[in-house]
């Protein structure tokens, strides 16, 4: 049964363009591709008459000028004679380690929170979900500017610790909380060290190996080696070993109080900690939120069935609950690291030297370049999560239910 | 049975046993302490792990709370009558909760009006959020803009009146054509509003707004959690509709129409908001004319718009994802064109999927607008940060004033979310 659907071929008419499904698409682009068009060089236009009359131009070559200001915590060298090119990738820098720093610690909460939540006990189920509303609903600027407070204005000032009676001390004789910041031990690498990490790397590879062996001997006779001491043992006992054989030459630089600051060690500023510690805090309350999802996600009858089949709690939980949990979990959790990543450029609100602080910041306001500093910041954010979602996309592909 | 074992068991019992009580550790709170807090040993540990949490918790912040003092007029005066006391110095709350209220230049003889225009917006939000409720309320909230507006800003009357007539304009010409096709209708809307804007504009006379009924308050001038309220009512409010457009557009069989929206998206959703707010208060005005002179307030709005539209067209793009196949080809055997099948059939559906997801980018939006004391706007944030912190008074309260800050926030976006649950109880018409 063949119906005709086309309407009869007549002639073209200028009517149409407008009632005719065939080409009022075609009208209806060229309309919104006017208005683009229209628009575009209405604001170019505006854009270069406003810049004319202000005798400015588009240009990068500033990037190139001497930055001539300070940054107090960079992860290459960079002093103020260095070019505004130099400050930015020093931003870039601290971008990407806050972010990280932020992304491992807000896993760690959000797994904990999430896991903990969904608990037998019901005082901590009950004190996890506290935590998940009170984080998730105050603004991260506010918890940022709380902790940078705490940081500051709560933590004693270098001199507290002087004296026969301080009235503060270092944690475990290592580490100082000061007002200053956190000082932490720096490892110093003596001669030798370099075999040290070596056979560390080397243990790594070694566990892989014997976890793959394991599977692999699993699955061929059936007979089953254990693999969570024996992995421990391998990753440690030969560094452990090879330490103390080339003469222990890996020390620790322990920070110490000489004249009106710490001395030695590492210094973490506050602004790095405000920012680290509250992204990872706000974001693990919505990471909790993901986690808890994901395993509730997984039906209940998987659970049954995997434990009808003789397999241990343990097993339950990692050869089916989990693979198919995660399947839930990391889509959201990655678009949580860039949330991360994104909310890393408030660090301007602590004076953290990030790429918004340096390149959006003090470059913007030194140079006055205002419209090319914002655009290459936007480049730099636009890259990183174009970044991140061409990620999401290979693992969403890799983990994708393979239906017929 | 019993008459066999009769003569060879020395007992039997002939009677039923009444039902002894459980054991006293099977019952009541006994029973309930131990399932829910100490199940095993580990879990033991874990109680009290929490207990200690919780204790450590409330032993430091209820004598701070209880200790307080609110009547003192500076933190010298608050530190002498706490007289070494751990305790919170709450009078900065009551001396200045009219800056973090309002900001500290808006007039403080006119602070019943943005009071009364935030009682008003919960009578224009009943209708739309409690749908039992008359359906002739809607008109108030269609009118609620104008009247907001005219309340917070002032001056003459004759501009909000003259925006609604335009949209009333608009609305007449649009039920009139929309019987030919919605094109037409929508078309022929917007161009009736723009030519009522246009033409009242040139009657209104010049000084109308310095003998108005209410004094004009410049944008320059609100402040405090008014402007996180405001910047997060109003763009929640223009983003819905311009994210519908852009998930439909993202849908659309035009390739063209399609690539615009796609672009608009990725990028607005690939920057932090802080680079767009630079993008308003640096850069936006390089694009208008030069003689165009756009406050900052109307540039954030433009700007946040933009960013939370983007967000609620992929949330709604999921929505539309979600319907079956089958529903579109429904309508379309209908015989309904492409708008009609939107509005009846498949919007009311996809909205309804993504609630949720719109309101969690609400309560995000909100608590966003935070953001705006970075370039320099005395919200809530900007205000404790700025005029506060920086007075003499009050140089060093920190906790009081940035608790006050988080249970604002919190009540509100605590408040959002439990409605959104509320709602979506309430829209579950399937698999009861």
């Amino acid at each position: 049964m063949t119906t005709l659907t086309d309407p009869p071929q007549g002639s073209f008419r200028l009517s149409m363009l407008i009632n005719d499904t065939r080409y009022r698409s075609l009208t209806f682009q060229a309309i919104a591709l006017l208005l683009l068009i229209v628009s575009i060089a209405y604001l170019a236009n505006n854009l270069f008459a406003n810049l004319a009359a202000a005798g400015l131009n588009i240009a990068y070559d500033f990037l190139g000028t001497p930055a001539g200001y300070d940054i107090n915590q960079t992860l290459v060298e960079y002093n103020s004679r260095s070019t505004h090119a130099r400050a930015a990738l020093v931003g870039i820098l601290n971008t990407l380690l806050v972010a990280f720093l932020s992304c491992v610690m807000a896993t760690v909460f959000g797994v904990l929170a999430g896991v903990l939540r969904l608990s037998n006990n019901w005082l901590v189920a009950k004190l996890m979900s506290f935590y998940v509303e009170i984080f998730r609903n105050i603004p991260v600027l506010i918890w940022i500017i709380i902790i940078f407070t705490i940081m500051t204005a709560v933590m004693p000032a270098p001199r507290a610790f002087r004296g026969d009676e301080p009235e503060a001390s270092m944690l475990l004789g290592l580490v100082a909380f000061t007002n200053r910041g956190i000082y932490i031990p720096a490892p110093v690498w003596g001669p030798g060290s370099l075999v040290v990490v070596a056979t560390f790397i080397v243990s790594i590879v070694g566990v892989i190996g014997y976890r793959r062996y394991a599977t692999n001997l699993l699955y061929s006779t059936g007979k089953l080696l254990p693999t969570g001491w024996p992995s421990l043992a391998i990753l440690f006992v030969p560094t452990i070993l090879m330490f103390y054989i080339m003469g222990r030459p890996i020390g620790l630089d322990i920070p110490e109080l000489g004249g009106f600051n710490f001395r030695g060690g590492i210094q973490v500023g506050a602004p790095l900690i405000a920012l680290w510690f509250a992204l990872s805090i706000y974001t693990g309350a919505f990471i909790a939120e993901n986690v808890r999802a994901g395993i509730q996600a997984v039906s209940k009858g998987q659970t049954e069935a995997a434990s009808a089949l003789g397999l241990r709690p343990g097993r339950v939980m990692k050869l089916v609950v989990l693979p198919q949990a995660l399947r839930v979990i990391i889509p959201p959790l990655i678009s949580q690291y860039l949330n991360i990543t994104k909310n890393s450029s408030l660090a301007i609100a602590v004076g953290y030297a990030d790429i918004t602080a340096t390149l959006g910041g003090i470059t913007l306001n030194q140079t006055g370049r205002a419209i090319e500093c914002v655009l290459l910041l936007m480049l730099f954010y636009l890259t990183i999560s174009l970044l991140i979602s061409a990620v999401m996309n290979v693992y969403n592909n890799a983990v994708k239910l393979k239906e017929r | 049975m019993s008459d066999i074992h009769a003569n060879s068991v020395a007992f039997v019992r002939k009677t039923e046993i009444p039902p002894a009580p459980p054991p006293y550790a099977a019952t009541g709170p006994v029973k309930w302490l131990r399932e829910n807090l100490f199940a095993t040993p580990a879990n033991s540990l874990l109680t009290i792990a929490a207990l200690y949490v919780i204790w450590l918790i409330l032993s430091g912040a209820l004598p701070w709370i209880a200790n307080g003092i609110w009547t003192t007029s500076s933190l010298t005066e608050c530190r002498q009558a706490l007289d070494g006391v751990a305790g919170a110095c709450f009078s900065v709350l009551t001396e200045r909760w009219n800056q973090l209220l309002f900001g500290f230049q808006y007039p403080s003889e006119f602070y019943w009006r943005p009071t009364l225009a935030l009682v008003l917006l919960f009578v224009a939000a009943a209708p739309v959020l409690f749908f039992d409720l008359p359906r002739k309320l809607l008109v108030f909230t269609a009118v609620y803009p104008f009247i907001a507006f005219w309340l917070i800003w002032g001056g003459t009357i004759l501009t909000p009146i003259l925006a609604l007539a335009g949209v009333i304009a608009g609305a007449l010409v649009y039920q009139r054509l929309v019987t030919g096709s919605f094109a037409y209708g929508f078309f022929g809307g917007i161009i009736a509003a723009f030519i009522v804007w246009t033409v009242g504009g040139w009657i209104i006379p010049a000084g109308a707004s310095d003998s108005a009924m209410l004094t004009a308050v410049p944008s320059r001038d609100l402040g405090g959690f008014m402007l996180n309220m405001m910047l997060g009512v109003t763009c929640v409010t223009l983003s819905v509709p311009i994210g519908i457009a852009l998930a439909l557009g993202r849908q659309s069989s035009m390739p063209l129409i399609k690539m615009i929206c796609v672009v608009f998206i990725e990028f607005i959703r690939g920057v932090p908001l802080i680079t767009l707010l630079f993008v308003a208060s640096v850069m936006l005005a390089y694009f208008f004319p030069p003689e165009s002179t756009l406050d900052l307030f109307l540039r954030v709005v433009i700007m946040i718009t933009m960013f939370s539209s983007a967000y609620i067209a992929e949330v709604i793009r999921g929505g539309l994802a979600a319907l079956p196949k089958g529903q579109y080809e429904a309508a379309d055997s209908l015989g309904l064109d492409y708008p009609q099948a939107m509005r009846l059939i498949i919007l009311p559906q996809a909205l309804k999927i993504s609630i949720p997801g719109i309101v969690n980018i609400a309560v995000g939006l909100f608590k966003d607008t935070t953001l705006v004391s970075v370039i320099g706007m005395f919200d809530i944030v900007g205000m404790i940060r700025g005029p506060i912190l920086a007075s003499t008074e009050w140089n060093g309260v920190y906790w009081e004033l940035l608790g006050f800050a988080s249970v604002l926030f919190f009540i509100v976006c605590y408040g959002i979310s439990q409605y959104s649950q509320w709602l979506e109880r309430r829209l579950a018409t399937d698999h009861r």
